[in-house]
């Protein structure tokens, strides 16, 4: 009996000093010894991709922001901001609910399955504002032209980019918005286009955040 | 391109990768376990620990080196989350509540990296890089360890000896793990994944005003989250998130990662039971089942049935547009077939179907190709079943690997099969039936059901992946899926050990005329029927219940 006892203790106390070395190995040096090189070859990077407009930093290239109006009084969700291209819904992002000293950037999905109902009214309703705010002067959005990723939320809700076809749908209405010729603006759409890596890997995409502050840009040129 | 062509030159590009790695990592992960030299690191590392890498062990001392080591590994990880509120580098988090420490502790030293916590909000640099990333190595060692010593029952006779524990962790961690990691690390912060340790800090708006901004060594435990198999990621959104996987390169980098050790092993199993061949039949099982999944997900997530994706035109709900339907896909499949768990798109938003194969990836028990380490033994275990199945057939005593399937040996095989079915069905019912669990379900009807059942398939199978629509930061399912867990994870490495102690005391039975073939073809065939078979049929009924009920209304 007892000497089991010293046994499982012995064995125990073998596991926690291996545990205590290999943190040391894991937890410790490797981390350090990545961070090191990740800093001296890539601090841009490794940073965050922080970008700069008019010499001020106004956010990352890889996290998806929101272009919307200041809060009006009696309105629970602010509205977009019209003047610049908007990137996809971000319904899931849930709230500060530990360590509520910061205003950290949150992630998260809907996790709404595809037959739920609620889901299902998002999809409508964000589908009838693309076809509304966009249809201006003359040019007409069909309901068949939204593509899927202007109406659902990314999983994420961080997500930076948004497709092609949404960005193109969004043109007419960003030119007359900004007093810009809808040509200009399409060129602009291209040139932020990113195509697949490679030609296959991933989908189309624009960048909303650098696509709007080349719009700015463009704006502030004229 | 369509973006159909695209998934589907993405899923070619990823098995050539996988292809060229093989022989490499196969043979070098051969070579590191049936080694006698000791690298001087390890030495010191040996002393620290005060073991000898060189006595052998039995499966008995084999099996204490695993639980005593895990124990200690749940007590820290506990005792470190509990702290947080006083450690230095912690950003001034708080402490983890009780029950959600035991349960995070639990998740990472079982390799299952289930998150009830959110990232971001809860965990400060200490607790992620000493703490979590930490267990990410060393849960993986001791996987890929247990699955060595179960190949050494196999390759070895009338010994009983199935080598040393704390040799096999340490080589496992030294030699493979880390070296692995740092590379998977640098590349990942070369396309945008963040490393620093610049704490939470302020950064500036497009439309004014500030955002606060996380920092920390994300792509040093994200490299070890796919690599490991583990899965739990240092954001909420996991893999979704931009700092975590910035672009479709690294998305299909991460897949690569997540595959690369659990099929690589097959040679290695090859190589150190004598014959490569065997390692081809095991992979191909693999690789049938895998390619058979991803397949089928790409059709209904393509497809997109179901009334929300219906009216939006594309699954793209819970799905990044840099990813697309088939990264998403992709990805999807192998972290479900492996153990790891972590998502780049969010599985509850997915067609009914498409959910369903995500479950049952996990209820085939993980195996093809499986975490790394277990997919190897549990696919094994399968093998033995297969050939006892198969000796029943001819009535012939079953033999695998020259090792004769006796009473002993098909017992801890059929144990080893009934214990995830048995925790993930018994708590399933037991939420169900009473009456609070089900107050954590977002959705209704057969998609909450789903909720339930997937998320105790995913804890008792080590996944930790989440229908994430359930809150299951209550007491009861932090302490049943902790529960789930433990079990799911030692009680098989119980029987794996048990049954590697069994073959290795054996003397080799010669192959003659009448022996069942393992490395043909048809022992595949035989394989992946045995797989879908014995484990699909356990959980037909509780599939029809959820995800097939979805699926078909849809």
């Amino acid at each position: 009996m007892n000497n089991s006892v010293t046994g499982t203790a012995r064995l125990l106390g073998a596991g926690l000093r291996a545990l205590l070395v290999l943190t040391l190995v894991c937890g410790v040096v490797y981390p350090l010894v990545v961070t090191g090189i990740a800093q001296g070859l890539f601090p841009g990077r490794a940073n965050g991709s922080e970008i700069e407009a008019d010499g001020e930093v106004v956010g990352s290239s890889l996290i998806g922001q929101s272009y919307t109006l200041p809060l009006k009084e009696g309105q629970k969700t602010p509205e977009p901001d019209l003047k610049w291209f908007q990137g996809r819904p971000a319904n899931g992002l849930g709230t500060n609910s530990v360590n509520t000293q910061y205003r950290l950037v949150l992630s998260g999905a809907t996790n709404r399955s595809a037959d739920d109902e609620e889901l299902i009214q998002w999809v409508k309703d964000a589908k009838a504002a693309v076809i509304r705010d966009n249809s201006v002067g003359g040019y007409t959005v069909e309901p068949s032209e939204v593509p899927a990723d202007a109406v659902t939320s990314s999983g994420s809700g961080l997500d930076p980019d948004i497709s092609p076809q949404y960005a193109h749908l969004q043109v007419h209405r960003v030119a007359q918005r900004n007093g810009l010729p809808v040509e200009q603006v399409e060129q602009l759409v291209d040139a932020h286009t990113e195509s697949r890596t490679l030609g296959f890997i991933g989908e189309p995409r624009v960048n909303v955040l650098e696509l709007n502050i080349a719009l700015k840009d463009l704006t502030a040129k004229r | 391109m369509s973006p159909v062509l695209a998934g589907v030159l993405q899923l070619l590009a990823l098995m050539a990768a996988l292809a060229l790695a093989y022989v490499p990592l196969g043979t070098y992960m051969a070579k590191v376990y049936s080694s006698d030299k000791h690298w001087r690191i390890e030495k010191w590392i040996y002393k620290g620990i005060g073991a000898n890498p060189d006595a052998q062990m039995r499966w008995p001392a084999y099996l204490r080196g695993v639980l005593a080591f895990s124990a200690v590994g749940v007590l820290f990880l506990y005792l470190l989350q509990r702290l947080q509120g006083v450690l230095p580098g912690s950003l001034g988090f708080a402490a983890i509540d009780p029950d959600q420490a035991f349960n995070t502790a639990v998740s990472f030293v079982t390799n299952t990296n289930w998150q009830s916590y959110y990232g971001e909000q809860a965990m400060g640099h200490v607790v992620q890089t000493a703490g979590l990333a930490v267990q990410n190595f060393v849960s993986a060692a001791v996987g890929i360890a247990v699955a060595v010593a179960l190949v050494r029952g196999f390759a070895r006779s009338r010994t009983g000896e199935l080598g040393n524990f704390w040799a096999d962790l340490v080589r496992g961690t030294v030699r493979v793990l880390v070296p692995l990691a740092a590379v998977a690390a640098v590349v990942l912060v070369a396309c945008g994944a963040i490393q620093n340790f610049s704490g939470i800090h302020e950064v500036g708006r497009f439309m004014g005003g500030s955002q606060e901004w996380n920092g920390g060594a994300v792509a040093s435990q994200e490299a070890i989250k796919e690599l490991g198999t583990n899965g739990g990621g240092y954001f909420n959104a996991n893999s979704a998130h931009p700092f975590e996987n910035p672009t479709p390169f690294t998305n299909l980098f991460e897949i690569f990662l997540i595959l690369l050790i659990p099929f690589a092993l097959t040679r290695t199993f090859g190589i150190m039971v004598g014959s490569v061949r065997q390692g081809y039949a095991i992979l191909g099982t693999m690789a049938a089942v895998w390619l058979g999944f991803t397949a089928l997900m790409m059709w209904t997530e393509f497809a997109h049935h179901g009334p929300a994706l219906q009216a939006a035109g594309g699954a793209l709900e819970g799905k990044e547009v840099r990813f697309g339907v088939g990264g998403s896909s992709i990805f999807a499949v192998a972290t479900t077939l492996t153990s790891t768990g972590a998502v780049d798109s969010f599985h509850s938003s997915f067609t009914g179907l498409g959910g369903g194969v995500t479950m049952l990836g996990m209820m085939l028990g993980e195996i093809a190709p499986g975490g790394v380490g277990s997919g190897l033994y549990g696919m094994l275990v399968m093998a033995v079943v297969a050939v006892f199945i198969a000796g029943l057939m001819v009535g012939r005593t079953p033999e695998y690997l020259g090792k004769k399937i006796g009473t002993r040996e098909i017992k801890f095989a059929a144990l080893y099969i009934l214990v995830t079915p048995a925790l993930v069905l018994t708590f399933t019912a037991a939420a169900m039936a009473l009456p609070t669990p089900g107050d954590s379900m977002t959705n209704g009807g057969a998609h909450g059901f789903s909720e339930i059942l997937y998320a105790y398939t995913s804890a008792s199978n080590n996944n930790g992946s989440a229908f994430a629509g359930l809150n299951a930061d209550t007491q009861w399912f932090n302490t049943t899926l902790g529960l789930a867990m433990l079990l799911g994870r030692f009680l098989s490495m119980v029987f794996v050990l048990a049954l590697a102690g069994s073959l290795a005391q054996q003397r080799p039975v010669p192959v003659t005329a009448g022996t069942l073939r393992t490395e043909k073809p048809l022992f595949t065939g035989l394989l992946v029927g045995a797989v879908l078979i014995v484990t699909g049929l356990t959980y037909f009924p509780a599939l029809a219940l959820g995800p097939l009920a979805e699926g078909l209304a849809a």
